[in-house]
């Protein structure tokens, strides 16, 4: 059984299909990557797993359990997390801050909690930032955790972002082009770092991204899509070979002289 | 591969730290001190000393004013919960106070119903009122909310003014005074420590809430509402939270007024009402407890210091308002310097990063 | 009266109604839709535009203008450029600064503008009701009984021409084409070269100065202003604006419409009555929140992750 499985999923805005019809599947623990041309449809798939989209037809199924009609925050709690393509951090809060709502969905204590602390509060206010602090860690910004997340170098708000997805505790992880914007060296420590999160973590992940190079490196399938619709899918060494994507990305070969 | 490049701005995320400036490094320097939980503590018994020993001392009128700051702070901390905490405006704040205080007013003068357990009624009133305001405009965005707590909170003084039980428009008189343990609450003294002790709770619950799952989970709302829920936090639910909160706040210092006053109008819940609360909350610095709470003596002592001014008041608070809003939209409370602890200063960057 | 002629006389005075809310609620659609505000002040500038048509038909009192429509049109159309401008000068200087500032200060800021001309203009008339002296009778035509004044016809019609006339601006000219297209994005038409802020403040003059141009029916109407006219006005236009879908212009004028007979019908309805009528329409508000939050002609919004 897939921890992720996508059965014909439509997704439709007026006129326009983004989605169309893309049935595939994510085997648990391992790293696996979605590409495609620009505006293919990659993010709005994305948004239908999390919830943000709701898809009109087909399923999604996640570790055997329907999340088409859950909201976003029910599928975060089940086990799905994400980031943004465009960073969406929380930006005048600070990075511990920033990582700590991650554990929200972890948490119960409510206003009676918060009021009172009683003993388990305080246990679970310890245990929240005893995860914050083992994510800030893992990702390498423990040292920046007081600073107001605006303040911080574009590569390491990145990382604030994974660190902040990883504190939800997933058992997936889906990445919305996190090369997006980082120097080579970061795009390397990238690599590394979704490989960790794997081997270490036992955290599935599922990445879009633009980086030909860095899909090709981590990923162990890949699936490619265009004008909404899957056209490809297969181990880095299939796919550079299947005559569809190297159309849907080149174009054929009598508009190559445009 | 070249491996842990993570220290490489340092070199001039140092340089950009020696630009603070000498006031935030004042500010930051009492911080610091007020961290120390020694002197926080005296600092604290002192002040309270001060405020429980002020009745024995001051004219009636300085008490009158005194309890109006303290029913002020009240009132503001709820709407902090609500605008500053959440993010969410909130311009009809007037009407939960008019709940509490119609509530508390209609039960004593119909049932002859005893102060004190008017008050749990009072807050489940204004949750209720919290839920009716909330709930429909939850799903929208938040400036829809600005102009439909505008509207409710004139809806609720027409309503008041036109249905019997809350007496139309001369509103409800005679409202009798309570007793605390057998001590007839009738001096202004008595409702001086009733108010101080209410604003000392709502200091304590708001700090408390401050750092609290629910608190942080506040904050990351006001940040960016889709990042908040794909955190898995149930913005809806929480937001609600936070009007429900804020609206028992201001029904319980509207209960405590309607026995204060002995009589409640309509006209107590204009509109300026609402406005000059939120003016108190901007004005001292939203999300801000201590900064709130400045706001609420500022608003209450200044239009005390300055009588003559008259007419001209909400025009100069509108004008308060507008140029807060572009030259310190912060408030007056200074921030801490990015509220980095002085541990880690020296690696502050002030770069701004897209 | 029969049923049918309550009908005809509601719904006259519902289009009539209707009309003022869909010229209110234009100005804030209009500037909704481009700088993604909700200008508290707008209604302010409504009644602003009543105090100042007054002021100009004083002035014409012992003229040729005086005592005449062509007077009150007179007055009215120099009333829009006056308050047009106004509107300019309130987005330059208290919008302009915050454009990248976080939405609730905006908020905050449009409730400082709305503060400040409201308090202004009680400051000067000094919190009293002003009588707005046409010297129009109430001559009029009855069919039935059935009673529709001149001043009736010809507010509503100008009314209506207003708006069409926005229309045409709006769907015809390059302005009203960088107008639709920076409510779009407006980053992208900085790009294209689009000169967005004499757009955006074009926006503001011509949303100001439909709001003046209601402010000058509404005191012809009424026959009487007070300071603080423009509240209920306010938000019954912004539920209007809600109803037609917020940021789309026929949107405006349809919930305009729409809810000044909605309004004029409500009160028909026992234990309703006049005392409940702002009470009613703001249910109707919260029904809308509740069931078509996009209103009547929006479509949904999708945002971009």
């Amino acid at each position: 059984m897939f921890l992720l499985d996508i059965k014909d999923l439509t997704l439709r805005f007026g006129g326009i299909v983004p989605v169309n019809k893309v049935s595939f599947g994510i085997e648990e623990g391992s790293i696996e990557s979605l590409i495609g041309p620009n505006g293919a449809g990659k993010t709005s798939l994305f948004n239908c797993l999390t919830g943000f989209y709701k898809a009109q037809e087909g399923d999604i199924l996640f570790q055997g359990q329907s999340v088409m009609k859950l909201k976003p925050h029910k599928i975060t709690e089940l086990g799905m997390a994400r980031t943004f393509q465009n960073l969406r951090l929380f930006k005048n809060l600070t990075v511990m801050e920033n990582i700590m709502s991650g554990m929200h969905c972890r948490a119960s204590a409510g206003l009676a909690g918060a009021v009172f602390r009683p003993p388990s509060q305080r246990a679970e206010e310890k245990r929240i930032k005893e995860v914050a602090i083992e994510c800030m860690d893992f990702v390498g910004i423990l040292d920046k955790k007081n600073m107001i997340a605006k303040n911080l170098p574009y590569g390491d708000q990145r990382r604030v972002e994974w660190a902040r997805a990883l504190a939800t505790q997933p058992k997936l992880l889906l990445l919305d082009e996190p090369a997006a914007g980082l120097n080579y060296d970061e795009k390397m420590q990238l690599v590394e770092l979704i490989k960790r999160i794997r081997d270490e973590l036992k955290i599935t992940v599922f990445l879009i991204e633009h980086d030909m190079g860095l899909v090709m490196k981590v990923s162990e399938k890949i699936f490619v899509i265009d004008y909404g619709m899957k056209i490809a899918e297969g181990t880095a060494q299939e796919v550079q070979n299947n005559p569809r994507v190297i159309e849907a990305y080149l174009g054929k070969e009598e508009d190559k002289a445009v | 591969m070249k491996e842990n490049q993570v220290g490489v701005q340092t070199a001039d995320t140092q340089t950009a730290a020696k630009k603070v400036n000498t006031l935030v490094q004042i500010t930051d320097r009492l911080y610091e001190l007020f961290d120390n939980i020694k002197i926080r503590f005296s600092v604290l018994a002192v002040a309270l000393a001060v405020l429980l020993y002020l009745p024995m001392r001051s004219s009636m009128y300085f008490m009158e004013v005194m309890t109006n700051v303290w029913f002020y702070v009240v009132m503001c901390l709820g709407l902090n919960i609500i605008v500053g905490f959440a993010g969410l405006l909130s311009l009809g704040y007037a009407a939960f106070f008019a709940v509490g205080a119609y509530t508390t007013g209609i039960l004593i003068l119909k049932y002859g119903m005893s102060f004190w357990l008017t008050l749990p009624i009072s807050a489940l009133m204004a949750v209720l009122a919290g839920l009716a305001i909330g709930t429909p405009t939850l799903k929208l965005r938040s400036d829809y909310l600005a102009i439909v707590t505008l509207g409710f909170g004139e809806m609720t003084r027409l309503a008041a003014r036109n249905m019997a039980i809350t007496g139309r428009a001369t509103g409800l008189v005679g409202i009798s005074r309570p007793y605390f343990f057998g001590l007839h609450l009738y001096k202004i003294n008595h409702y001086y420590y009733a108010f101080l002790a209410l604003a000392i709770l709502s200091i304590f619950v708001s700090y408390r809430l401050m750092d609290s799952r629910l608190g942080r989970a506040w904050k990351c709302i006001r940040e960016d509402e889709d990042a908040a829920e794909a955190m898995g936090i149930n913005v809806v639910a929480i937001r609600l939270y936070a009007f429900v909160l804020g609206s028992v706040f201001g029904a319980l210092a509207g209960s405590f007024m309607a026995v204060k006053m002995t009589a409640i109008s309509p006209d107590s819940f204009l509109f300026t009402q609402s406005v000059n609360i939120l003016l108190a909350v901007v004005l001292g610095g939203m999300g801000k407890i201590p900064g709130v709470i400045l706001g609420a003596f500022v608003m209450v002592i200044f239009p005390e210091v300055f009588r003559g001014i008259g007419q001209y008041r909400m025009l100069i608070f509108g004008l308060v308002l507008l140029i807060l809003m572009i030259y310190r939209p912060q408030g007056l409370w200074p921030d801490r310097s990015g509220t980095i602890s002085s541990k880690v200063k020296d690696k502050t960057c002030k770069d701004e990063v897209i | 009266m029969s049923f049918q002629e309550i009908f005809i006389q509601q719904v006259v005075n519902g289009l009539l109604l209707g009309s003022f809310y869909g010229l209110v609620a234009l100005g804030y659609s209009m500037v909704y839709g481009i700088v993604k505000l909700l200008n508290f002040a707008h209604a302010d500038v409504y009644m602003v535009g009543g105090f100042c048509s007054l002021t100009l038909l004083t002035l014409f009192k012992d003229t040729f203008l005086g005592n005449s429509w062509t007077g009150i049109v007179v007055s009215m159309l120099i009333t829009m450029v006056i308050v047009g401008l106004l509107g300019v000068v309130i987005e330059r200087i208290a919008y302009k600064p915050l454009r990248e500032a976080p939405r609730l200060s905006l908020l905050i800021t449009a409730l400082g503008v709305s503060m400040i001309l409201y308090n202004s203009v009680m400051v000067v008339t000094g919190g009293e009701y002003r009588a707005y002296k046409t010297g129009l009778g109430f001559q009029g035509i009855s069919i039935g009984s059935v009673f529709v004044t001149h001043t009736q016809i010809i507010l509503t019609v100008a009314a209506v021409a207003l708006m069409l006339v926005l229309h045409l601006f709006i769907t015809k000219t390059m302005y009203g084409k960088a107008m639709r297209a920076i409510s779009m994005d407006l980053d992208c038409c900085r790009l294209m070269g689009v000169n967005c802020n004499k757009i955006i403040a074009l926006t503001f003059f011509v949303g100001t100065a439909l709001a003046a141009s209601a402010g000058t029916m509404a005191g012809v109407y009424y026959g009487s202003l007070h300071f603080f006219m423009g509240f209920v006005i306010g938000i019954k236009a912004f539920t209007a604006a809600v109803i037609g879908g917020i940021g789309i212009i026929p949107g405006a004028m349809l919930g305009g419409l729409l809810l000044g007979l909605l309004e004029s019908f409500g009160t028909q309805i026992p234990f309703i009555g006049s005392e409940w009528k702002d009470v009613f329409s703001f249910s109707i508000l919260i029904i809308i929140l509740i069931f078509k939050p996009t209103g009547l002609l929006g479509k949904k919004e999708s945002e971009r992750m």
